[in-house]
């Protein structure tokens, strides 16, 4: 770890972790507090979900979910906090490296007297950080909303400490696999598109899992690992799953690594 | 002892040449030529001489340690000029210059100021409004500020106008008087003639040369062209004189030799124009490599 590293990949974040932040505020604003209204129809809704085609509530995470309580209102919610929070880490992941190789700027750092390890270290420290301010907001603004939104029904609070509590390994899969695939890509030239089919490949995994039969590829998403509806269901993680999330940050770690290491910075030719 | 030892360097790029077989040496406190054309393999030497890349096969020391193992520790005392300047945008050229110098293990402030206004580089700019000249003023004060022992100079003067490049060159040969060993890789014979002790020159990834710059500006080809009316191409043709051609009413050759012979040989006709150039450098390695095959 470099610190003059750290704290430049750091500051150079500033402005992404605003806009993240305030994305996670708004969309938690926006759905909490909608919360009331929800929960007054909560007979009539749940009426109207009857109808639906079972794999449908199951797509949209609304399959055995309570939207008349806090915590089942707040797990369908909580969703697609994990999809910003998934796009977010996704991206830092595939730029780690790859904004500065695109942008043909990595042997200013290479060339410095620092070891690669270093670098890396410490851009994956950086980039984490910023993920975990992000994570910060996301706390302070669920339990804000959900306090000024249930209007005076009870929760209980472990589920909604589980879900939150998910985020950091969360986040860090996403980190981790978007690094391992942005070096195992030849060039990436833009960021944005690989972050999406990523965070957005895992949500859509795991949302439409069921639906392709009975290949049960949805347990490699890390949004089936830390399922909220599960969660709220359960009061626990699925740990073989959430297990299986940390072996695939330990992994995609372990190879960046060793790809980084050997890696042959490109230059212009 | 030598400051750079490189040993049958070879580097494929997957199925691709970039060098081979590559071997040289550059002693402590000289200006090294590195010379070729575009594509010739150049700044991939460079780039594995910074351990920026890994070679096929082969080895290069600096300062006696390996540069693949020892990268970062030999670094403290390396300066890199690339070819082609990128920077992070958004920033202030200031800014840029204390984080490259927040690397070293010493105080680069004073010489960055120094350095900068040398160059008459506007430390308040920010990168990304910079033209390509200012952001090679830049990488400048970059690979000098930290008072390295040896800096690599990748195509230096692209990009800086002729009262920036001689300030330049001033200041190379000042550093090197302090002691400095520069190796300057170039395609342009004139600046490598103007300021390098050595020169290697590189072929299609392979070294074809080394020699004093003294004994190369000797045995070096002047490329002549004689438009005269009725002037038969074999009147020049002496000991010397090669690649003699007729084109219209001119007369073309290379001549290697005492210059005067050809001048008298001249001033006997009624000359309508002459020219007498240096051989750009793809005619040097023409010769180079006709040799090498005879």
């Amino acid at each position: 770890m470099k610190a003059n590293i750290y704290w430049f990949e750091l500051r150079q974040k500033r402005g992404s972790i605003l806009i993240w932040s305030a994305s996670i505020v708004l969309v938690a604003l926006l759905y909490l507090g909608l919360f009331p209204t929800f929960a007054d129809y909560a007979a009539v809704l749940q009426e109207t979900l009857k109808r639906f085609p079972p794999e449908y509530l199951e797509a949209f995470g609304m399959a055995g979910v309570d939207l008349s309580s806090v915590m089942g209102y707040y797990s369908f919610v909580f969703t697609f906090l994990q999809i910003l929070l998934a796009l977010q880490a996704s991206n830092y992941g595939f730029g780690l490296i790859a904004v500065e190789e695109s942008r043909m700027i990595s042997d200013f750092l290479v060339s410095k007297p620092v070891t690669r390890v270093q670098i890396l270290t410490s851009k994956l420290l950086a980039a984490f950080t910023a993920l975990t301010l992000t994570n910060a907001v996301t706390w302070a603004s669920s339990f804000l909303f959900i306090e000024l939104f249930r209007e005076g029904r009870p929760y209980d609070g472990r589920p909604l400490i589980l879900m939150l509590g998910s985020i950091a390994v969360f986040q860090a899969v996403f980190l981790s696999m978007g690094l391992a695939f942005s070096l195992l890509v030849p060039r990436v030239r833009s960021v944005t598109p690989y972050g999406l089919i990523l965070s957005f490949g895992g949500y859509v995994l795991n949302a439409f899992g069921d639906l392709v039969g009975d290949v049960k590829l949805e347990l490699i998403t890390p949004f089936r690992h830390f399922d909220p509806t599960y969660i709220v269901q359960h009061g626990a993680y699925e740990m073989p799953l959430a297990l299986l999330s940390v072996a695939m940050i330990v992994i995609s770690l372990a190879f960046s690594y060793r790809r980084y290491i050997y890696r042959d910075i490109p230059a212009v030719v | 002892m030598s400051i750079i030892e490189v040993e049958r360097l070879t580097k494929y790029y997957g199925r691709v040449r970039g060098i081979e077989d590559v071997s040289f040496q550059v002693e402590e406190g000289e200006i090294f030529g590195f010379i070729g054309p575009n594509g010739a393999g150049k700044t991939t030497t460079i780039r594995l001489l910074l351990a920026l890349i890994y070679p096929t096969r082969g080895s290069a020391r600096i300062f006696g340690k390996d540069v693949f193992r020892y990268g970062p520790e030999i670094r403290q005392d390396i300066g890199y000029l690339p070819g082609e300047v990128f920077y992070y945008e958004r920033m202030k050229v200031i800014d840029l210059l204390k984080y490259a110098a927040s690397f070293y293990n010493r105080d680069c402030t004073r010489r960055m100021y120094e350095l900068a206004e040398y160059m008459e580089l506007d430390l308040n700019r920010r990168v990304d409004e910079l033209s390509y000249g200012n952001r090679k003023k830049v990488g400048i004060v970059q690979g000098l500020m930290h008072n390295p022992r040896l800096v690599f100079l990748d195509e230096p003067t692209i990009g800086l106008d002729p009262l920036m490049q001689r300030r330049f060159f001033d200041l190379i040969r000042e550093e090197n008087a302090r002691g400095l060993t520069v190796f300057f890789s170039s395609h342009i014979l004139s600046e490598v003639q103007r300021l390098c002790h050595r020169v290697a020159i590189i072929r299609e990834g392979r070294i074809v040369e080394i020699a004093d710059m003294e004994t190369l500006i000797r045995n070096n080809y002047k490329k002549i062209r004689v438009v005269a009316r009725d002037v038969d191409p074999s009147y020049f043709d002496l000991p010397g004189v090669t690649n003699l051609e007729r084109t219209d009413h001119a007369v073309h050759f290379f001549y290697r030799g005492d210059i005067n012979v050809v001048l008298r040989r001249m001033s006997a006709l009624n000359l309508t124009d002459v020219t007498i150039e240096e051989p750009t450098l793809e005619e040097i390695f023409m010769h180079y490599y006709q040799r090498s095959e005879s």
